[in-house]
């Protein structure tokens, strides 16, 4: 029963994880694409519940589907109407198809790779901890065996925000020098 | 508890990654572009996720959660770009940015 269970919600989100991915493609407002992608994060965040990852559920729906996508919505938003473009404008491009059969090659190779690689033996590991995923273990294993990752990934974070700032001041002063 | 098995999963991230792609390919507004990125990151992200369940170490997850905050920088990065051109009154459209063209 509770397998059955698990499906149903595998079933589901899986589902709204597929279709709101093809919405953010197909939109053509990228506000509406925006708010897709959040349901997106959502429902991956859900299958990160089932595989065990609360915290990574957890930090989803804080970062992406909080900071990131506010920040996505507010240069949607400031940008306005400069963004509106319709993607099959022009009739199906050369481009496009060729990028459509390209995609689903890809997609064949990794199912085929996958199915004759795993043969079966891809279940799930039978013993997990019950604190597999929690925030204790993974900040233990953050501050033990992936310091340095940690560590690294703070400074990225520093300079990407430097990046930013930096980026904004400077548009700020070609505004002005435009404007005098 | 035992749900579907990690194959499911890693199939799921396959079409999430491939669809990032398209999107990333197709279109021409650098806004979907960077969304389309982050489609595709989040696949791979699944994946990490399913194979971190499937061996029984978290280790995955801390992958996964690096890719997350390397993702936000990104985002930052790319935004500020794309606020840049913006404001210099560049046509939000990646094919007529052919400056550094040769």
């Amino acid at each position: 029963m509770a397998n059955f269970v698990v499906w149903c919600v595998w079933v589901g989100a899986a589902f709204c994880c597929i279709a709101s991915a093809l919405a953010v493609v197909t939109f053509s407002n990228p506000f509406f694409s925006a708010l897709a992608l959040i349901g997106n994060l959502a429902s991956l965040a859900v299958l990160y519940l089932l595989l065990g990852g609360a915290f990574v559920a957890a930090a989803q729906v804080l970062v992406y589907g909080g900071a990131v996508m506010v920040m996505f919505l507010f240069v949607i938003a400031y940008l306005g109407d400069k963004t509106d473009q319709a993607p099959w404008a022009s009739g199906p491009s050369w481009q496009a198809v060729a990028t459509v059969l390209a995609a689903g090659a890809i997609l064949t190779e990794i199912i085929v790779a996958v199915a004759l690689e795993s043969g079966g033996g891809l279940s799930h590991s039978p013993r997990i901890a019950g604190s597999f995923g929690s925030p204790a273990a993974i900040g233990r294993l953050f501050l033990t065996d992936h310091l340095i990752a940690f560590e690294v990934t703070s400074i990225v974070l520093l300079v990407a925000a430097v990046g930013g700032v930096v980026l904004g001041s400077h548009a700020r002063s070609l505004q002005g020098d435009a404007r005098s | 508890m035992h749900g579907p098995e990690v194959t499911w999963y890693v199939v799921l991230a396959a079409m999430l990654f491939v669809i990032g792609a398209l999107g990333v390919l197709v279109r021409r507004s650098p806004l979907i572009i960077l969304l389309s990125v982050e489609i595709m990151l989040n696949g791979s992200n699944l994946a990490l996720i399913a194979f971190a369940r499937h061996v029984g170490r978290e280790d995955g997850q801390i992958f996964a959660i690096a890719v997350m905050a390397i993702a936000a920088s990104e985002v930052v990065v790319g935004l500020g770009l794309i606020v840049a051109m913006g404001r210099r009154n560049v046509e939000l459209d990646v094919d007529k940015l052919r400056t550094l063209r040769g």
